[in-house]
């Protein structure tokens, strides 16, 4: 039987891809992971359970997608790995589809569950930019599947082993000059139970303080829509909810001044509670929400500021 | 310089209805990918700084594309260069990916080929990695600022947690990021000349790709989640505060 192979340049998300390969493995084969100059990730890996084959290799830059493709696609021929599991993360999902194609596989992104039935592995992602869910499978061989992150709890617990994988490597026509950190607003609005969603209705900047002081009496987070963070970069992309930003699922959602357009909505339709609060009274965002206020968000914040304090 | 710019066809994903859970594509007119937009616009800037540079917009789809990239044609491409065929609707993302591979082949001298992050409706970021590793091209993806200098392009890549500053040789791949710049609503008079700009049209069987052989997504239903939401329309703040009171989900 084919084996599957796991790889994420994030150790978290390697431990999830893990979960994620565990779950399909009974009918898939044996479970693989890579690494690429990186020990503590293969220490860990190895820790819950995974057969890690380490390559180290200091010419091998993650940031040179088509060489770490190169890379893997000899792994997964050495090893036998007919399913690649990779993370969907921007690194990832780069890497996806020149993986596939070096390797000659069908490819899904953005996989948010697996399944493996009728020696099929059925996947579920976002579809019309997240108006539907697609259920889908490759009929191919070779497979190379990105998921989404936090679709599977991170494996934990185990014991593998660590060995070493020498590839060759391509000789690289990108060089990486800088990285930026991007400055320390480590926000984690998945995980939060209540969230209040700000999007291109705010005024301005100043009246972000207002929206803080309301996520802060709820006990929540603030949260984005996308424009927020990447035209008018008041707050973090991090805090943007959506296809390409977060998929959150709070008990609480306040929504405050956004529009409600299929690649928002995505990310919060599996709230437990949504309120909207919009000048619109037809609002696209009013027909998925369980309260409905129409009104000024920036009145309707300050009174309920004064009404919880 | 030639820049090609790789544009996919959608249907506007504003007007898209759904009824019993299905999406319904009826009378839903025909666009470009809005991310699509950003790569053309991307290149139209450097076209504006540098007269030498010429910029095609590349699709494959159905028949009507021809018309859909007029739009691309009056926001600055110079002009279009098309593989038209029923079977490209919808195809897999490995069979577009090989007959616009195929097409560039055919195209002379190309030095930059854009792509948007992620196209429209499919949002799966496949497309441009995989013409990269057919043409053996170096790529950089999300692409959020660039500059071309000689022979190479100086890009930033915007991940998650950090930026990278990357030299890239030409030719080369770039795939951009939504939202790095606002694409041009063109002018009148630029739509009714668009209509005049050089255009090939390919039929599919001009390129040499199997796309039967590459159609490896088998979709079992596309359905929209269900949604049962109470819709209650409150007056005031205190009539909300009393509704989350009531559900015990303020004030714990
Ligand atoms: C491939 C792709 C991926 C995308 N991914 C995401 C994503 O992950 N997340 C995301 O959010 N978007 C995403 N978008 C963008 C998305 O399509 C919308 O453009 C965006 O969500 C709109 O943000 P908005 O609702 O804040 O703004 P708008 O659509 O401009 O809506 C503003 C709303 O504010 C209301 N309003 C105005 N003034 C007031 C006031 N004083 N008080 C109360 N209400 C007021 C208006 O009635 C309107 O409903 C993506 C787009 C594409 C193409
Ligand atoms: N049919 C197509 N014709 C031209 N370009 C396309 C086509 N499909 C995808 N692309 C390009 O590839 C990118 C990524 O698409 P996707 O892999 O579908 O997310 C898009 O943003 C477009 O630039």
């Amino acid at each position: 039987m084919a084996g599957i192979l796991i790889f994420s340049d994030k150790t978290n998300l390697a431990l999830e891809l893990l979960t994620a390969a565990n779950s399909i493995s009974s009918s898939n084969g044996d479970i693989k992971a890579v690494t690429i100059n990186n020990d503590e990730q293969a220490q860990a890996l190895s820790e819950a359970g995974a057969n890690v084959y380490r390559i180290n290799a200091a010419e091998l830059i993650l940031a040179d997608v088509s060489a770490v493709a190169a890379a893997l696609g000899q792994a997964a021929a050495e090893l036998g790995s007919d399913i690649i599991l990779l993370s969907s993360n921007r690194r990832g999902k780069e890497l996806a589809g020149r993986l596939a194609q070096v390797i000659g596989a069908g490819c899904l992104t953005d996989v948010n569950s697996l399944e493996a039935a009728d020696g099929k592995t059925t996947c579920n992602r976002n579809a019309l930019g997240g108006a539907t869910v697609a259920n889908q499978y490759l009929k191919a061989d070779k497979q190379v599947i990105a998921i989404a992150p936090k679709s599977f709890t991170p494996a934990a617990g185990g014991s593998g082993s660590i060995n070493d994988l020498s590839v060759e490597v391509k000789p690289s026509a990108v060089k990486l000059l800088e990285v930026k950190t991007k400055a320390g607003d480590s926000v984690d609005i998945e995980a939060a139970e209540v969230l209040v969603a700000v999007g291109q209705g705010l005024n301005s900047k100043d009246d972000l303080a207002m929206v803080e002081e309301l996520a802060k009496l709820l006990g929540g987070e603030v949260a984005c829509s996308k424009p927020v963070a990447t035209d008018k970069k008041w707050l973090s992309e991090d805090r943007v909810i959506g296809l390409s930003g977060k998929i959150c699922k709070p008990q609480l959602a306040i929504i405050l001044g956004i529009s409600g357009q299929v690649q928002f909505t995505v990310g919060i339709r599996d709230a437990k509670t949504i309120v909207s609060i919009n000048t619109d009274e037809n609002a696209t965002i009013n027909s998925l929400s369980d309260y409905v206020l129409t009104t000024d968000l920036h009145e309707a914040v300050k009174a309920m500021n004064a009404a919880l304090k | 310089m030639n820049i090609v710019v790789a544009m996919k066809q959608i249907p506007d994903l504003q007007q898209i209805r759904i009824r019993n859970r299905q999406p319904l594509f009826d009378d839903v007119p025909l666009t470009l990918g809005t991310i699509d937009k950003n790569a053309l616009e991307a290149a139209v800037v450097l076209k504006e700084a540098d007269e030498s540079i010429k910029v095609t917009v590349l699709s494959a789809g159905n028949e009507e594309v021809e018309d859909t990239i007029k739009e691309a044609l009056a926001a600055g491409a110079d002009e279009a260069f098309l593989i038209l065929d029923d079977a490209l609707e919808g195809a897999d993302s490995a069979a577009i990916a090989a007959v616009l591979a195929a097409a560039i082949k055919q195209m002379d001298g190309v030095d930059l080929i854009l792509f948007g992050e992620g196209s429209g409706d499919n949002y799966s970021g496949q497309v441009g990695s995989r013409v990269a590793e057919l043409l053996n091209l170096p790529q950089v993806g999300y692409v959020s600022s660039m500059e071309i200098k000689g022979g190479q392009a100086v890009v930033t890549r915007t991940l998650e947690d950090c930026d990278e500053v990357m030299e890239i040789a030409l030719p080369g791949i770039i795939s951009v990021m939504a939202g790095l710049n606002e694409p041009r609503i063109p002018s009148v008079t630029q739509i009714l000349k668009a209509g005049k700009k050089p255009k090939e049209v390919l039929e599919l069987d001009e390129v040499d790709v199997d796309i039967k052989k590459l159609a490896f997504t088998e979709t079992i239903s596309n359905l929209a989640p269900e949604s049962n939401r109470k819709k209650i329309v409150v007056k005031s703040v205190d009539e909300l505060l009393q509704g989350l009171r009531s559900e015990n989900l303020i004030g714990r």
